[in-house]
């Protein structure tokens, strides 16, 4: 059973969310804006936070930086209804393991949720192709290569989610494990988020002018 | 006179009135009373015209005669009132104290050079008469605000005007010399400034504020505009239709593509290079059978002039409406990706599959249209299916970057 709690400020779509999730999800707490999430996690300690990134005080990036920042080791899935690549990028690199639009269905988010809670990576295919986007501008120095560049079969991998394959068809395709293609995803969020490309942000939010 | 008359009677008496010279509230004859309901402006602002008019060469007491004759007295029942004898007496002063004014500075001597003068000092009586009061406080408010911040400024002004005025005044006595005048002149229009400068300064930085506010009004009313014409309109066609759900998410996923290309994608040119277009005919395919296109896109390129490109885009267009017409997919992936001067479209979907060796020769629409497209264009073209496994097409062309 996985313990969720839901960060979101409408109201409608808590119940929503609360309804659709299957029977291996346990909703613990909601919150509606930063200053109660902040409080719900430390009460509640969920396996796995639903957050939303456009919120009153600061919105989903204020929530991980006060929660990561103090040390906890909760996961957050960020859920959110924009999928401006400002808003992807910076709330990933503001240390959630995944990203989701609020249109996916009850099951795929129950997926999303139990992947997380299990401490791996979730991308939705718009997230694969900003990364693969983000990665190619390679205008700039890399200062760490091993941070700052997708390994080939990285690539393959994220290029397959971006076509719309699942783990377990990405597996099949590339004749490897899910687990392995788990590592893959992992890692390209951990070089999402710790590599210091200053590339990267500036790409995203470029690329709201475009 | 008839036609006037009725004239007037139709349009609800007001742009033909005649001038009337009206007993109540009269000073002298109501000349100025009638003038001013005629000229629609404060009876008072036409009462010091009159006065500033008659010190310059009498044309005032002149025009004022003229005016007693040719207009009408407004009839009157029972008593005349009676005049405002006070006010009179104020205007008789004014008028002895420029006349006064006048003739000890010799200006009146001046003649037609007065006339300026004059009808400066009436026009900017007009306009103070018409600015609405709000805006007159605020103007003097303004000035005496101004005047207290700035006192030395102001007293410089005030002793320059002074000096170019004597100066001005003495020059005056040897014609000749126009020369000192004109000098004078203009150090009593350099002081005028100086004094004004503050105040003009204001009126400036208030304009720009109403300019900033009338921008801001202009976006606010845009977004309502947008917002009434989009989606409240979707929102009561999707009350209309509520017992058809496939028509219902179809019209709201076409309303939330369109919010979204405005909030996030401003001024995205429409066709102008493989993504945009990739977007906007899997929006296309996607409002006609109402099946959900997702749609990533990395890299681009402009689209080429030969129609290498629009030959893909049309066989990826095929390929999106073979999967949303025939595979029951409840959702389809486009990804389309530019990497260096290969381009690439993936369509996929997760519907029922074929046998591709079963499909007949004379199907147009995978082997014409997308293989047999591609092909001659000088791409590639691969379709992966199985019954029951879905299908994929993989649209491949090389170009020429420009």
């Amino acid at each position: 059973m996985t313990r969720v709690l839901i960060v979101d400020d409408h109201r409608l779509f808590r119940s929503g969310v609360r309804a659709e999730l299957g029977d291996s999800i346990e909703v613990v707490g909601e919150a509606e804006d930063v200053e109660t999430a902040v409080k719900a996690i430390a009460a509640h300690q969920p396996d796995v936070v639903l957050l939303d990134v456009h919120m009153p005080g600061g919105g989903g990036q204020e929530v991980l930086r006060r929660v990561l920042g103090s040390g906890s080791q909760v996961r957050f899935l960020a859920l959110s209804v924009s999928d401006a690549a400002e808003d992807v990028i910076g709330v990933i690199r503001g240390g959630a393991r995944g990203y989701v639009t609020k249109n996916i269905s009850g099951k795929e988010l129950t997926d999303a949720i139990n992947r997380v809670a299990e401490g791996d990576a979730v991308f939705s295919p718009r997230l694969a192709g900003f990364v693969l986007d983000a990665f190619a501008s390679s205008e700039a120095p890399s200062i760490d290569p091993e941070l700052d560049s997708l390994t080939q079969r990285e690539r393959e991998v994220l290029r397959l989610i971006a076509r719309g394959y699942a783990y377990k068809e990405i597996a099949k395709e590339l004749f490897i494990s899910v687990k392995t293609v788990e590592t893959h995803v992992s890692s390209v969020l951990r070089k999402l988020q710790l590599s210091n490309r200053h590339e990267l942000s500036r790409w995203a939010t470029a690329r709201r002018l475009v | 006179m008839a036609d006037q008359k009725t004239l007037a009677e139709q349009s609800g008496d007001k742009p033909y009135r005649r001038m009337m010279r009206p007993m109540e509230g009269r000073l002298l004859g109501g000349v100025a009373q009638g003038l001013a309901a005629q000229l629609k402006l404060d009876p008072v602002v036409i009462r010091l015209m009159f006065v500033l008019l008659t010190v310059v060469e009498g044309a005032g007491a002149l025009a004022y005669a003229v005016l007693w004759m040719v207009s009408p007295r407004e009839p009157h029942e029972g008593h005349p009132p009676q005049r405002d004898w006070s006010q009179l007496a104020a205007f008789s002063a004014i008028g002895a104290a420029l006349f006064l004014f006048t003739w000890l500075t010799g200006a009146s001597q001046g003649g037609i050079g007065m006339l300026p003068f004059a009808v400066g000092g009436i026009g900017a009586l007009i306009l103070w008469q018409q600015a609405d009061p709000a805006r007159r406080s605020s103007w003097v408010s303004g000035a005496s605000r101004s005047i207290r911040k700035n006192r030395v400024r102001t007293l410089l002004g005030i002793g320059l005007v002074v000096v170019g005025a004597t100066g001005f005044l003495a020059a005056e006595g040897e014609l000749p010399q126009v020369r000192d005048s004109l000098l004078f002149t203009v150090v009593v229009v350099g002081g005028l400034l100086v004094i004004a400068a503050p105040w003009l300064a204001g009126l400036w930085k208030e304009l720009q504020l109403e300019r900033r506010e009338r921008i801001r009004q202009e976006e606010r009313a845009e977004v309502a505009a947008m917002v009434h014409d989009s989606v409240l309109h979707t929102l009561t066609l999707i009350q209309r239709v509520a017992h058809d759900p496939r028509e219902v998410s179809r019209l709201a996923r076409s309303q939330e593509r369109e919010l979204r290309n405005w909030l996030y994608q401003p001024a995205q040119d429409a066709d102008a290079t493989v993504a945009a277009a990739v977007r906007r005919i899997a929006a296309e395919e996607e409002d006609s059978h109402g099946v959900p296109i997702e749609v990533v896109c990395v890299g681009d390129i402009d689209l080429d002039p030969p129609g290498k490109l629009a030959a893909t885009l049309k066989a990826a267009r095929q390929a999106m409406v073979n999967a949303a017409k025939y595979s029951g997919s409840p959702s389809i992936s486009v990804y389309a990706e530019v990497e260096g001067e290969e381009v690439t479209i993936f369509v996929k979907d997760r519907g029922k599959g074929f046998d591709l060796e079963a499909v007949p020769l004379d199907r147009m629409g995978i082997r014409e249209s997308i293989i047999g497209r591609m092909e001659r264009h000088g791409g590639t073209a691969r379709v992966r299916t199985e019954p029951g496994e879905g299908t994929e097409v993989m649209l491949t062309m090389k170009v020429e970057k420009a």
